[in-house]
């Protein structure tokens, strides 16, 4: 009842400064996103890919979650990014356009996509609808909170996930091992 | 008004020391590799045994054409050195120096990951210069670059995790605030590890690989010229000054010291920041660079399994302390 109330003081999307840093970067991301996936340059895709999960990561810093802020940094941008590059590099990574990077399941993707993006907001309206961020009291995003939250209410999915990328990393090394047959074979 | 006058001012400190201290680093490295090699080093520039050495290179970086090759990603190209630059001026920010708030530029709830992650993100600026310069070594260079991000982000990440554990918070100054002098012996391993996957991030030598000058030129650097190229120098020192400020605070207790621990805090961190960069510079004169298979065996096989027993170690004295 608090949030409901909360809500009607703030109003919606009421223009405080946050508010409005958090619709531009917001906007920027997005725009980011849709080059990542229309341009036809191969390398220049990855980059922008560091922009949009970089202005993600501002989206979290607004929202006070510093440490996921980081750790979305040190990840996607520090490493999956990184990779990828490097995957590019490694096989095809012309300069200036390539004109084969075009798929003509181009219908099929955004049909998927705008699907997952509806139900994702949906979902996220839903939730969060009437809840607000109290910027003036303590941080509720710290790592404290975070930790606290995840070993105690999320320890069950963690552990999870984290036999999830335990067993993706044993079928990686089983699949980049040779087999005694390859040998023989040379 | 007090607020916004006292931010200014950090930032103009934090860059007042982030122009200053890789200078220092580079003079040192001239003077000091010179010595070690029996020579004397820049002597004519600015008189007293040649001081100004680097002001001169500089000025004679700005006054260099700045030349894009024809068939280079123009803008991607032109961006990368200020991708590999800034983000150890921001990492700076995070260093606290002295035991009070106002020896840190801001300080940081999260402040282990900042640091890790930004430094992550200037190696993209190498591997964009590498891609966007269209050469085959400047590719090689970008390749060789992210091969060994990939191989030593990892170590770095366990051993700075390892302290974490020990300090029960991921916050720097936390972290000075929590230090016993005992850690140093409980931590060692780590403190090398992670000064050593440090210098790989670097590419400094021996692990520098990925500007090979003898095989493939300078790498990911080879067709800049003039002030951008002066960029990625100063990048490579900015980066040596960072790594051994976060070693000195991760691992040597930072303005921790035997005494004057009240008001010389920032001495004793200057100083061992300063005693780490001389090391810096003694291993590039002292090892040959590493071969790339050798590279990757050392980060796989050696570094990570000593980080991990580390991260064991921290937690079974912990435990037991507690």
């Amino acid at each position: 009842m608090s949030h409901l109330a909360a809500a009607a003081e703030q109003g919606f999307l009421s223009p405080t400064g946050v508010e409005i840093a958090f619709l531009l970067v917001g906007i920027a991301t997005l725009g980011a996103a849709v080059v990542t996936v229309t341009t036809k340059q191969l390398v220049h895709a990855a980059l922008w890919l560091v922009v949009a999960l970089g202005g993600l990561a501002v989206e979290y810093l607004l929202l006070t979650a510093e440490f996921i802020a980081w750790v979305q940094v040190l990840i996607y941008v520090g490493s999956v990014v990184v990779l990828l590059l490097f995957g590019l590099m490694l096989t095809k990574a012309p300069i200036g356009r390539s004109p084969d990077a075009d798929s003509g399941n181009r219908w099929a993707a955004l049909t998927v996509a705008v699907a997952a993006a509806a139900a994702l907001v949906w979902v996220v309206v839903d939730a969060f609808r009437t809840q607000w961020i109290d910027l003036d009291g303590p941080a509720q995003g710290s790592t404290r909170v975070t930790g606290e939250f995840l070993f105690q209410h999320w320890v069950l999915p963690f552990e999870a996930l984290s036999v999830l990328l335990l067993a993706a990393l044993v079928g990686a090394i089983v699949l980049s091992r040779k087999s005694d047959n390859d040998k023989e074979q040379r | 008004m007090n607020d916004v006058l006292d931010v200014a001012l950090r930032l103009v400190v934090v860059f007042a020391v982030f122009m200053v201290l890789p200078l220092v680093v580079g003079q040192t490295e001239h003077k000091v590799m010179a010595h070690m090699q029996g020579r004397l080093g820049p002597m004519y520039a600015g008189g007293f045994h040649g001081w100004a050495q680097l002001v001169a290179d500089g000025v004679k970086f700005a006054q260099k054409e700045d030349i894009v090759p024809a068939d280079a990603d123009r803008r991607i190209f032109q961006l990368a050195p200020a991708v590999a630059l800034l983000p150890y001026l921001l990492v700076l920010v995070a260093i606290p120096i002295g035991p009070s708030e106002s020896a840190v530029g801001q300080v940081i709830d999260a402040g282990i990951f900042f640091v890790l992650a930004v430094m992550g993100v200037g190696v993209l600026g190498s591997l964009m210069a590498g891609w966007a310069s269209a050469n085959k070594f400047s590719l090689l260079g970008g390749l060789r670059t992210a091969a060994q991000l990939l191989a030593y982000e990892l170590p770095m990440l366990l051993t700075a995790a390892s302290v974490a554990m020990a300090a029960g918070t991921v916050s720097l100054p936390g972290i000075l605030n929590a230090f016993e002098w005992w850690w140093l012996p409980w931590q060692i391993v780590g403190a090398i590890v992670f000064f050593v996957a440090g210098l790989a991030e670097l590419q400094r030598p021996p692990f520098d690989m990925p500007v090979a000058d003898s095989e493939i030129i300078f790498g990911a650097y080879t067709e800049y010229t003039g002030l951008r190229f002066a960029l990625f120098l100063l990048a490579e020192y900015a980066g040596i000054v960072v790594l051994c400020g976060l070693t000195t605070v991760l691992f040597l207790g930072g303005w921790h010291g035997p005494w004057g621990a009240d008001g010389l805090g920032w001495v004793w961190t200057l100083l061992k920041t300063a005693i780490l960069a001389f090391g810096v510079i003694w291993l590039r004169v002292t090892y040959p660079r590493l071969r790339e298979d050798q590279l990757q065996k050392l980060a796989w096989t050696v570094l990570i399994p000593l980080a991990l027993a580390q991260i064991a170690l921290t937690g079974i004295v912990k435990v037991a302390i507690q």
